[in-house]
C-alpha cells in the first residue's frame, strides 16, 4: 500500500446558489436576456387578459342551479351552467334518450361493455386478446346495437332518427373505424401489389377519397346513396352517413397501414418466402402482424381526425354532439345560450380527442425504442 | 426465363393466375361501376330529371349574395356563373387562408420552441386547443357565439377613422377604382420591373460577396424598394386609382367593398386551426436538424443569426414544406365547411343551393368531387417533384 | 480483371446429372441493364460443401439467392433435387422445402417467439400437429445448444444466439441443401466462433451446404471446394489446399492477399 498512491475522491461541493431552485430556474428559462425578459412580460400580459376574466365568467359568477333560464337570466355576468345541466342527458344521448331518462342504463351499459373489453387489448401482458378482439369485433356491435336500438329481449325500441348527441358522434367514428380497418388492409396491400391494375385501382381509390372534403363525401352519401341502388332499397339517414364515413375512412387507414408495410424490413419478406410460405400466409403469419403494430399511431392520428370529422353529420341533419347542443341552445327555452353550448360540445371533443393523441404519442415513442435492439 | 421446358400447367403460372384475377377485379369493378350509374340516371329520370349538361346555360332563379370578381344578376346570370362563383370564393377564402395561417403557424411553431418557458407553453396550449377540437365547431362557434352576437348593427360601426367599418353585417374596406387604365399598368409593370430588380441585385450582390466577400444589405434595400417604388409609381402615373370609401346611408353602408361575417368567421377558424397543424410542421422540422449542426456552426464562428439563416433553417425547410402543403390542400378541403355558416363557395352554392334547386344530383356532385381532386392530385404532384428533387440533391 | 475461362480447372467431376442435388446450366441474370450473372455452370453432388467467395457486388449472393428463387433468373436452367425452377407456382414451393436459408440479418420475426420461428413453418407448410412441430423445434435448438432460450423473442437474443435459431429453423424443415449467405458478417467478433461451430458440426454430418462467406479458416476445415466469383462469373473453383496455396488466376490472387492480409 505504501508504494502506491491513493486517489481520494474530492467531495460534491453545492452549486452556486443562483443556478438552482426557484430563483435560478427562473433565471435560466424566464429572464436569461433582455429578450427572453420581453417575451415574459408578453406572455404575463396575454395570461392576465385571457384567464381571469374567464375564470370569472366560466367559474366564479357562473349558474349552476335552477330547472329554467330565469337565473341565467337574473345574472348574465356568468356562464349558463344550469341550462348544459338540464340538457345534459340529451347532449349526451339524444332526443329518445332525452325524453326517457329511465332507459339511460342501455348506452351506458353499452359503454361499459365496450370499454370493459377494450381495456385487456391495452394491458401487455393478456393472453387472451385474440378471444376478446374477437367479442369486440364480432360480438359486440350486435350487443351494442341490440342494447342501444332495442326491440330485442322487450327493450322499447329507440329508432335511429331519435339517436344523438355524444352517443350519436360516438357510434359513427366506432363503425366508421371498425368498418374501415378490413378495407384498408386490402388496400395498403393492393397498393403494394406488384400486379399493376390492382396497384392502380386501390391507388385510384385511396386518391379520390382522400382528394374530396367529407362533407361533399356526406352530402353524396345523403342525396345520391339511394339513387345508386333499385327504388326498392332504401337506408334511413345513420346509415348512409356510416357508409360514407366508412368509405372515407379507410382510404386514410389504408395508408396509415402502407406507412407500416413500407417500414417492415425485406428480409421479413424475405424470410417468410424461403421457408415456404404462401402470399396470404406470408402476409397473415408474418407480414401483417408486424406491420399492424407500426400503424398503430398513425391509424389512432387518423381515428381522431375521424372523430372530430364526424361533426360534419350535423350539416346533413343528423343530431351528433355538435349539432344536439347547437339545438339546445336555439331552443325557446335556452335561445342565447350558444357560448356555453359550443364549449361544452369542445371540452367533450377536447378531452377525448387529446387523451387520443398522447396514446399515441406515447405508443410512437415506445415503438421508436421497442425497434433498436 | 428459360425456353425450352415442359410446359406449365396454367393454374400454376402465377403469369396467368395473375391476369385471370385482374381481369376478374376490373370486371366486377366495372359492373360496379355501370350499375351504380345506370340506378342513378333511371332513378333521377322517375323524378322527372334528365341527367345531361343541359341546365348549365340556363339563368339561376335565385340570388347570390357576394361575388366579388363577377357581376352577378339575377335572372341573367348562369348555372355556369354561379359553379365559376363558387369556385372563385373557395379560392378567395383559401388564398387568404392559407397566408394567414402560414404566418401565425410559423410564428406559433418558433414560439413552441422559445427558450422562454411561459411563452413556449402558451405556444403549445394554443396547439393542443386549437387541433383537438372540431373545425366545424369553431367556425360555428366563431360565426354565432362570437362575432354575429358581438359586432354590433350598422349604426353603431367600429369605425377605423373613415376608411373602415366593421358591423355584424361584415368588414367594410375602401375599394380602389380605376381613374386611368394606363396608369394602372403603369403601376404594376413598376411593381414587376421592381421584383426582377431584386431577383437581379440578388444575384449581383451574391457574385460580388463570391469575388470580394464583401455581403451586401440586400434585404434592407428590397424592402426599401418594395415600398418606394409603388407609391412614386403611384403619383407618375398621376395618380390612376381613387378610393372609393364605404359611408353610412340611412340603415347600412354603400360603397367600398363588403367582406361578409361568414368569410370573416370562416377565415379566421380556418386560419387559427391550420395554423395550430402548420405550427407542429415547424417545431418538427426545426427539431430534425441536431443540436450537433447548432454547436457546428458556433464552433465555426457563425453568430445566431448567421447558423439560422446558413444551416438551420434551409435543413428545417425540407422537412416543414411537405407537411406544409398537405395542410394547404387541408384548408382548401375544409373551407367547404362554409356550407354551416352561409358564405357561398363551391360546396354551398353549387352542391347545396344549385343542387336543391335543379336535382341534377349526378352531374353537379361529379363536377365539385372534380374541383377538389383537380386541387388534390395538383398538390401531390407538387409534392413528390419536390421530394424527388429533394432526394436528388441529398444523393 | 481476367476474362479468361479457366475449362481446365473449373470442371465439375463428370457425374450422372440425375444424382446431382443442384444443377444450374448456363444461368444468367440481369438487374436492369446491370449483368448480374454470366453464363453460371454449377453441379452440386450431394454432401459437398462449397464455400463460395470473391468482392462485393460479384454475384454471390445473387446466385445463392437463385436456387430458392428469392432471385428470378432470366436464361438458363435451374434444377434442384430433380425439380426444375420455372415460373410453375408449385415447382417453387417443393424447391423451398428442400432448400434452408440462413441470411447475412438473421430475417428471423421479431413478434414470434424463438419456438414459434420455429414451427411456423412445419405448421403452416408441412402441416404438422403443433405438439410434433414442437418436439422436432426443441431437438433442432438442442443442435444448436440454446433449448433455453426457446420461449425468447429474438429481440432479447444475441446476434450469435439468433443467427443459430435462424440455423435451427431451416433445419426444422429437414431441408436437403443449406444455403448460407454470409451468416457471420453481421456478428460481432467475440459471436463468430458460436456460429461456425454449428455450421462446422452441420457438415460434419453430412449436409450439403453452399455457404458465401469470408471465413477462409472455415474453408479450409469444412468445404471440399472453394470457389471464387468475379464480375458475375466462376472464376475459379478447386479443392481448399490448391486453391489457397496455388491460385491458378491473378485476380484470385489479388483477392487472397487482401483479405489474408489481416
Amino acid at each position: 500500500m505504501n508504494a502506491a498512491f491513493t486517489h481520494k475522491p474530492a467531495p460534491d461541493r453545492p452549486p452556486p446558489r443562483i443556478s438552482v431552485g426557484a430563483v435560478g430556474w427562473m433565471r435560466d428559462n424566464l429572464f436569461s436576456s433582455w429578450m427572453n425578459t420581453a417575451l415574459t412580460i408578453v406572455a404575463v400580459y396575454i395570461l392576465i387578459t385571457l384567464i381571469p376574466p374567464f375564470v370569472q365568467w366560466a367559474l366564479l359568477d357562473a349558474n349552476w342551479g335552477g330547472r329554467d333560464r330565469s337565473i341565467c337570466d337574473a345574472n348574465k355576468d356568468g356562464a349558463c351552467w344550469t341550462f348544459i345541466k338540464v340538457r345534459f342527458l340529451q347532449i349526451m344521448f339524444g332526443l329518445y334518450y332525452g325524453a326517457n331518462p329511465d332507459q339511460v342504463w342501455r348506452p351506458v351499459l353499452a359503454f361499459a361493455l365496450l370499454i370493459a373489453l377494450a381495456i385487456p387489448l391495452f394491458v401487455e401482458s393478456f393472453p387472451y386478446k385474440r378471444y376478446v378482439s374477437i367479442g369486440l369485433l364480432v360480438v359486440f356491435p350486435f350487443v351494442g346495437y341490440g342494447l342501444i336500438h332495442g326491440q330485442w329481449f322487450g327493450l322499447p325500441v329507440a329508432e335511429t332518427s331519435q339517436w344523438g348527441g355524444f352517443m350519436l358522434t360516438f357510434v359513427l367514428a366506432s363503425v366508421g373505424i371498425v368498418c374501415a380497418l378490413p378495407i384498408g388492409i386490402l388496400l395498403a396491400l393492393g397498393r403494394r401489389s406488384n400486379m399493376p391494375l390492382v396497384r392502380t385501382l386501390s391507388v385510384s381509390y385511396i386518391e379520390f377519397w382522400r382528394g374530396t372534403p367529407l362533407i361533399t363525401i356526406l352530402f353524396m352519401a345523403s342525396v345520391m346513396l339511394p339513387l345508386f341502388f333499385p327504388a326498392e332499397v332504401d337506408f334511413d339517414k345513420v346509415a348512409r352517413a356510416m357508409i360514407g364515413i366508412a368509405l372515407f375512412q379507410s382510404a386514410y387507414t389504408a395508408e396509415a397501414i402502407r406507412g407500416g408495410l413500407q417500414a417492415m424490413p425485406r428480409g421479413q419478406f424475405e424470410g417468410a418466402d424461403a421457408m415456404g410460405l404462401k402470399y396470404w400466409q406470408s402476409m397473415r403469419l408474418i407480414i401483417l402482424p408486424q406491420a399492424l403494430k407500426i400503424s398503430i399511431p398513425g391509424i389512432v392520428n387518423s381515428f381522431i381526425e375521424l372523430f372530430k370529422d364526424t361533426s360534419l353529420v350535423a350539416i346533413i341533419g343528423l343530431l351528433d354532439l355538435l349539432n344536439m347542443a347547437q339545438t339546445a341552445s336555439r331552443s325557446i327555452e335556452w335561445k342565447g345560450y350558444d357560448i356555453e353550448a359550443y364549449l361544452f360540445a369542445a371540452l367533450l371533443f377536447w378531452i377525448c380527442c387529446y387523451g387520443m393523441s398522447r396514446y399515441s404519442q406515447a405508443l410512437e415513442r415506445k415503438l421508436d425504442t421497442g425497434h433498436k435492439h | 426465363m428459360a425456353e425450352h421446358h415442359t410446359k406449365i400447367p396454367w393454374h400454376r403460372n402465377p403469369k396467368v393466375r395473375s391476369i385471370f384475377f385482374q381481369v376478374a377485379l376490373l370486371a366486377a369493378t366495372v359492373w360496379v361501376a355501370a350499375t351504380i350509374l345506370g340506378n342513378t340516371v333511371e332513378n333521377l329520370e322517375e323524378r322527372g330529371i334528365r341527367t345531361g349538361l343541359g341546365f348549365m346555360g340556363g339563368a339561376a332563379p335565385f340570388n347570390v349574395g357576394f361575388s366579388p370578381f363577377i357581376e352577378y344578376k339575377l335572372g341573367e346570370s348562369t348555372y355556369t356563373d354561379v359553379f365559376i362563383i363558387g369556385v372563385l370564393n373557395t379560392m378567395l377564402v383559401s388564398v387568404l387562408g392559407i397566408v394567414a395561417a402560414t404566418v401565425l403557424g410559423f410564428f406559433i411553431g418558433v414560439l413552441r420552441l422559445s427558450p422562454n418557458w411561459l411563452m413556449a407553453k402558451i405556444a403549445s396550449a394554443y396547439i393542443e386547443i386549437f387541433r383537438n377540437v372540431p373545425l366545424l365547431l369553431q367556425i360555428m362557434f366563431w360565426n354565432f357565439a362570437v362575432f354575429l352576437p358581438i359586432l354590433p348593427a350598422p349604426r353603431q360601426s367600429w369605425g377605423l377613422g373613415a376608411t373602415a367599418f366593421l358591423n355584424n353585417r361584415g368588414l367594410y374596406l375602401p375599394s380602389p377604382i380605376v381613374e386611368s387604365a394606363a396608369g394602372v399598368w403603369l403601376m404594376v409593370a413598376a411593381i414587376a420591373a421592381t421584383i426582377v430588380g431584386i431577383i437581379i441585385l440578388r444575384r449581383w450582390a451574391h457574385r460580388r460577396q463570391n469575388r470580394t466577400g464583401q455581403p451586401f444589405p440586400v434585404l434592407r434595400v428590397a424592402l426599401a424598394a418594395v415600398v418606394v417604388v409603388p407609391v412614386l409609381a403611384y403619383f407618375a402615373g398621376g395618380q390612376p386609382f381613387t378610393l372609393d370609401f364605404p359611408f353610412l346611408d340611412t340603415f347600412n353602408f354603400e360603397g367600398g367593398m363588403r367582406i361578409p361575417t361568414p368569410l370573416f368567421a370562416l377565415w379566421f377558424a380556418l386560419t387559427t386551426y391550420t395554423a395550430s397543424f402548420i405550427a407542429e410542421a415547424v417545431r418538427g422540422g426545426i427539431l430534425s436538424v441536431s443540436h450537433g449542426q447548432t454547436e457546428a456552426a458556433y464552433a465555426l464562428g457563425l453568430n445566431r443569426k448567421r447558423t439560422l439563416d446558413l444551416v438551420i433553417i434551409p435543413q428545417a425547410m425540407r422537412v416543414i414544406i411537405p407537411p406544409t402543403i398537405s395542410q394547404y390542400l387541408n384548408l382548401t378541403k375544409n373551407s367547404s365547411l362554409a356550407v354551416a355558416i352561409a358564405y357561398e363557395e363551391l360546396v354551398n352554392l353549387w352542391a347545396g343551393i344549385a343542387l336543391n334547386q335543379t336535382g341534377q344530383a349526378l352531374i353537379i356532385i361529379a363536377m365539385t368531387i372534380a374541383v377538389y381532386e383537380t386541387l388534390s392530385l395538383g398538390t401531390s404532384a407538387f409534392l413528390n417533384w419536390y421530394n424527388a428533387r429533394r432526394q436528388l440533391v441529398e444523393r | 480483371m481476367t476474362t479468361l475461362r479457366a475449362d481446365a480447372v473449373n470442371q465439375a467431376p463428370n457425374q450422372d446429372p440425375r444424382s446431382l442435388i443442384i444443377e444450374m446450366k448456363q444461368v444468367n441474370k440481369w438487374f436492369g441493364e446491370f449483368h448480374a450473372l454470366k453464363d453460371i455452370d454449377l453441379s452440386v453432388e450431394p454432401g459437398e460443401r462449397i464455400v463460395i467467395c470473391g468482392p462485393s457486388g460479384s454475384g454471390k449472393s445473387t446466385m445463392i439467392r437463385c436456387i430458392n428463387r428469392l432471385e428470378e433468373h432470366q436464361k438458363g436452367d435451374i434444377i434442384v433435387d430433380g425439380i426444375e425452377l420455372t415460373a410453375d407456382v408449385k415447382h417453387i414451393d417443393n424447391v423451398r422445402r428442400e432448400v434452408g436459408m440462413v441470411f447475412q440479418h438473421f430475417n428471423l420475426f421479431p413478434h414470434l417467439t424463438v419456438m414459434e420461428n420455429c414451427t411456423l413453418a412445419l405448421i403452416w407448410v408441412r402441416r404438422m400437429p403443433k405438439k410434433d412441430a414442437e418436439e422436432a423445434a426443441m431437438k433442432y435448438l438442442e443442435r444448436v445448444k440454446i433449448p433455453e432460450q426457446a420461449q425468447k423473442y429474438p429481440g432479447q437474443l444475441s446476434g450469435g444466439q439468433q443467427q443459430r435459431v435462424a440455423i435451427a429453423r431451416s433445419l426444422c424443415m429437414n431441408p436437403k441443401v443449406m444455403l448460407f449467405d454470409e451468416p457471420t458478417s453481421a456478428l460481432d467478433p467475440e459471436m463468430i466462433k458460436e456460429v461456425l461451430d454449428v455450421m462446422i458440426e452441420l457438415a460434419e454430418e453430412g449436409m450439403t451446404m453452399l455457404c458465401v462467406t469470408h471465413e477462409m479458416g472455415f474453408a479450409k476445415t469444412v468445404a471440399n471446394r472453394v470457389m471464387f466469383m468475379d464480375g458475375g462469373e466462376i472464376v475459379e473453383q478447386n479443392k481448399p489446399d490448391e486453391f489457397f496455396t496455388n491460385p491458378q488466376y491473378d485476380r484470385t490472387k489479388l483477392f487472397l492477399s487482401q483479405i489474408l492480409q489481416h
